[in-house]
């Protein structure tokens, strides 16, 4: 049974058309591949991690035939490792550690194989986890995003009851609504919810705004300690005259519109993403792969500069993708109430603009990708805790600088993997849960 | 050119390899495809009253991704009628007349012997090997194993077989014995040209874990097979070499256990044989393989100034001794190549798990130490290392003279401290 927050059937969302990057492994392909693992003593691998897994232990039991076992490596340390076998940048992480990159012979695939064992757990029904005994106490979540749902599920194997608030109608953050799809689809990261919300006793309330709906006050009265996962805000807008022109969008809009319904490009000749990070190269990608002819990211930096990662870009520019660097954008051209061409100057190395060299991009859509605004003035009114430009500043345990408030993922880490949240939002639960059985709790403090 | 040609207990081939008495020697047509290929002999597959086989046959072990690095069957000899095994014989020796075709033979009775003998002569045959080896299915009946684990009854057959034959007489021993000497020289003593070592391992390849039936499956039962494949060449090179260096032995041996690759066929020589005969690997991956046999063997001589086979068959055995004789102040320690380390640490884990505990991790690099003080010398590092020429097994120079167990006790000799004892 779907559930009202599921998104749209795979025949209605547009991001239907895209196939796997990186196809799964067959039973051939994966145990040969697991077979060349040396099985490191203290891994790379396992240090690049940000969740720890234990990499060189799920491999070996995947060439073993114990891929049940496989499977439980990998989510005893990552309740999210299908998703993250998935999306993770494996190149600049585990992959881009391991020994063989030092011997000159290909790396081995783990994010293919960490597929293979977590695709298979979920196709058998494997479980691992059941809700510890219960405490007696309650966590509160904001978002339900990758973070909280790790939080979540370790807090319930600790045994203690969760509760996470949601002011959207979907569950699963980016996972379900911004990864690229040839990486993963919508449903797929819903499945993923669905299967750690399993657990039991995860109480998630939708369209719920914390701060709005809930006050803070009676937050803190309903349970004994919180964790912020609320995630990035908005796209940022460039601040530049006729941006709310018909086609202009939000890169993040626009992707999340393509994932979870149908969208209408018909007619796009021309399609310039702005911005020179990952949401930026995805976007170029998608937009390639939904049928535009001509798609040209415009950023303001050079390439060598750019955030996203260059292997993400290399696969952008296989598929036919340009770019125009040190380029900024300082207007728009419209006609008939659209958007019609970008204006744009050149920038030094300075980034300062160079005199008489504005130009101007033909193209009827243009997606900005120049980041996600901060939510932390959000909880400006929340004493103690530590805010810095719009970002929450937390330490290793994830302690926000209030007692008893907790927090992870994209509001904490400034927009990192999804890996970094889970890693986050686990870790963050584990000293939630030191804290209160140190006899600490908000409630009838 | 070095001259790969052999002569094995007067038996001659224009080089040493020898397909082994089993399928890919069952018949005239592969045998010729095989001469064809570049093999030098072949020992036609067992010849007897012609038996009835069983379906499945074969089952094999693979190992981390490699395909049956071990294998067994429960095949019996042949199950072709003599007559069309004679006929095919007289056809091969006419068209291949310079290339070494020997016969196995396996019967029960003295007069069984003295036919089967006597046809396969007339038939052409180079050489005659008695097959007193096979573990499985014909040893219930007396035969194969059932001999050569007797040597009276080994010695006794043998002297029917040698009274009757007119060509060279090998005597296939099997290695399901305790000491593979006696049974040697119980060859020897019923008068054998030489023998062919070793037969297969009796075995139990694996089990089905979901029927609880041992492998290969027959209607729900199994029986035990005989072991071959690369995994087997270990017992092989210790059987024939423990035959090479008995003094009272001094027969010719032709080598068989496990030989893949033109290196395993080389330590066969090295150890005494004189033939190398190969069967998995031809099953596994065809006649094909005899060009790198053929091939590595060449180029081996070459590089070590060979010119005849001969120089070099049995040029291990004198090295191979007894553990008592073995130098104890002789001590290497191992050294790690930073410049080729790709900081796997398996060496660590090795190291401290399964030996003496010497070599550490190092804060700030992934290359690891090596505490010279505790290492024992043990390869183990070397052993588990990926990397070609990374873990190097040095020698100490500790200031020592040579003394072995024997010398110790017997005279008294001095012994260095020892190390890597906690």
């Amino acid at each position: 049974m779907k559930s009202p927050t599921s998104p749209a059937p795979g025949a209605e969302r547009a991001e239907g058309v895209f196939d796997d990057f990186k196809p799964a492994y067959t039973d051939s392909q994966a145990l040969t591949e697991a077979n060349r693992c040396l099985y490191c003593s203290d891994a790379p691998c396992i240090q690049a991690c940000p969740t720890g897994i234990n990499i060189p232990e799920f491999i070996r039991k995947i060439s073993t035939g114990n891929v049940r076992g496989s499977a439980g490596t990998i989510f005893e340390s990552n309740i999210l490792g299908m998703s993250c076998a998935r999306v993770c940048p494996v190149e600049v992480l585990c992959v881009g550690d391991c020994v063989y990159n030092e011997m000159g012979v290909p790396p081995i695939q783990i994010g293919k194989l960490q597929r293979y064992a977590t695709d298979h757990a979920f196709e058998a029904g494997w479980t691992y986890f059941e809700a510890g005994a219960d405490t007696g106490k309650s966590v509160g979540l904001i978002g339900a995003g990758p973070a909280s749902l790790a939080a979540a599920h370790m807090l319930r194997r600790l045994g203690h009851a969760c509760t996470i608030y949601e002011k959207r109608p979907v569950i699963g953050g980016l996972n379900v609504t911004g990864v690229a799809p040839y990486k993963m689809k919508a449903d797929r990261g819903a499945e993923e919810v669905d299967w750690i919300l399993g657990i039991g006793g995860i109480d998630v309330q939708t369209g719920v705004e914390i701060g709005a709906d809930v006050s803070f006050t009676d937050l803190e009265a309903r349970h004994d300690a919180i964790f912020v996962g609320f995630g990035l805000g908005p796209d940022s807008r460039l601040a530049v005259a006729g941006e709310e022109l018909a086609g202009v969008a939000g890169a993040v809009d626009f992707i999340e519109a393509f994932k979870l319904g149908p969208v209408d490009l018909g007619g796009v000749q021309h399609a310039v993403v702005v911005g020179g990070g990952n949401t930026a190269i995805d976007a170029v990608r998608e937009l390639i792969g939904l049928g535009v002819p001509e798609v040209t990211m415009v950023y303001r930096g050079a390439e060598a500069g750019m955030s996203g990662y260059l292997h993400e870009w290399k696969a952008a520019r296989i598929e036919a993708a340009s770019a125009r660097w040190r380029t900024q954008p300082v207007g728009f051209v419209a006609a008939d109430g659209r958007v019609a061409g970008l204006r744009c100057v050149k920038l030094d190395e300075k980034k300062q603009p160079i005199a008489g060299s504005e130009h101007e991009i033909p193209c009827d859509l243009v997606l900005l990708a120049i980041g996600q605004s901060k939510l932390g003035a959000l909880l400006a009114d929340v004493d103690g805790v530590r805010l810095e430009r719009g970002r929450l500043v937390v330490d290793a345990d994830g302690e926000t600088g209030r007692p008893g408030w907790y927090a992870g993922g994209d509001c904490a880490n400034g927009g990192k993997e999804v890996v970094n949240a889970a890693a986050e939002g686990q870790r963050a639960a584990l000293a939630i849960d030191a804290w209160l059985k140190a006899g600490h709790g908000l409630r009838g403090q | 050119m070095p001259d790969l040609s052999t002569n094995c207990a007067g038996i001659k081939s224009p080089n040493p390899f020898w397909l082994a008495s089993a399928p890919p020697a069952n018949s005239g047509e592969q045998i010729m495809r095989a001469f064809d290929a570049g093999w030098g002999g072949a020992v036609w597959k067992t010849l007897g009253q012609p038996i009835q086989n069983v379906s499945s046959r074969f089952g094999a072990v693979d190992y981390r991704g490699s395909k049956a690095i071990g294998f067994n069957n429960i095949e019996l000899i042949t199950d072709r009628p003599l007559e069309v095994n004679f006929k095919e014989i007289y056809e091969v020796k006419k068209r291949y007349p310079d290339h070494a075709v020997v016969v196995s033979l396996m019967v029960e009775t003295r007069q069984e012997w003295q036919d089967i003998i006597k046809r396969s002569i007339d038939a052409g045959a180079d050489g005659l090997e008695l097959n007193f080896g096979c573990p499985h299915g014909m040893c219930e009946r007396g035969m194969g194993s059932a001999v050569g684990q007797e040597p009276t009854v080994n010695e006794r057959i043998t002297s029917w077989a040698v009274e009757y034959s007119t060509v060279p007489v090998l005597v296939k021993l099997t290695p399901n014995v305790g000491d593979i000497v006696p049974h040697g020289l119980a060859a020897k003593a019923g008068g054998a040209h030489g023998v062919s070592l070793i037969n297969t391992i009796k075995s139990i390849i694996g089990v089905d874990l979901d029927t609880f039936v041992p492998r290969p499956v027959v209607g729900g039962l199994s029986t035990n097979g005989g072991y071959c494949g690369a995994a087997v060449k270990p017992i092989a090179l210790h059987m024939v070499g423990a035959l090479a260096r008995e003094p009272s032995f001094g027969l010719p041996i032709s080598g068989i256990g496990g030989v893949s690759d033109w290196r395993d066929a080389v330590e066969f020589l090295l150890l005494g044989s004189s033939s190398v005969q190969v069967c998995t690997a031809v099953m596994l991956y065809g006649y094909r393989i005899v060009e790198d046999l053929i091939e590595g063997l060449n180029g081996y001589m070459r590089d070590k100034g060979f010119a005849r086979l001969d120089q070099l068959i049995g040029r291990a055995v004198p090295q191979f001794s007894e553990w008592g004789d073995l130098n104890l102040n002789y001590e290497t320690v191992a050294k790690i190549n930073a410049d080729k380390c790709i900081g796997c640490q398996l060496c660590v884990t090795a190291c401290h798990d399964g030996a003496h505990q010497c070599i550490h991790p190092k804060a700030d690099t992934r290359v690891p130490v090596v505490d010279e003080s505790e290492c024992v010398g043990c390869n183990l590092c070397q052993i588990v290392c990926p990397v070609t020429g990374c873990i190097e097994m040095v020698p100490v120079d500790n200031g020592f003279s040579p003394a072995s167990w024997n010398q110790h006790v017997g005279e008294g000799a001095t012994l260095r401290p020892k190390k890597g004892v906690h």
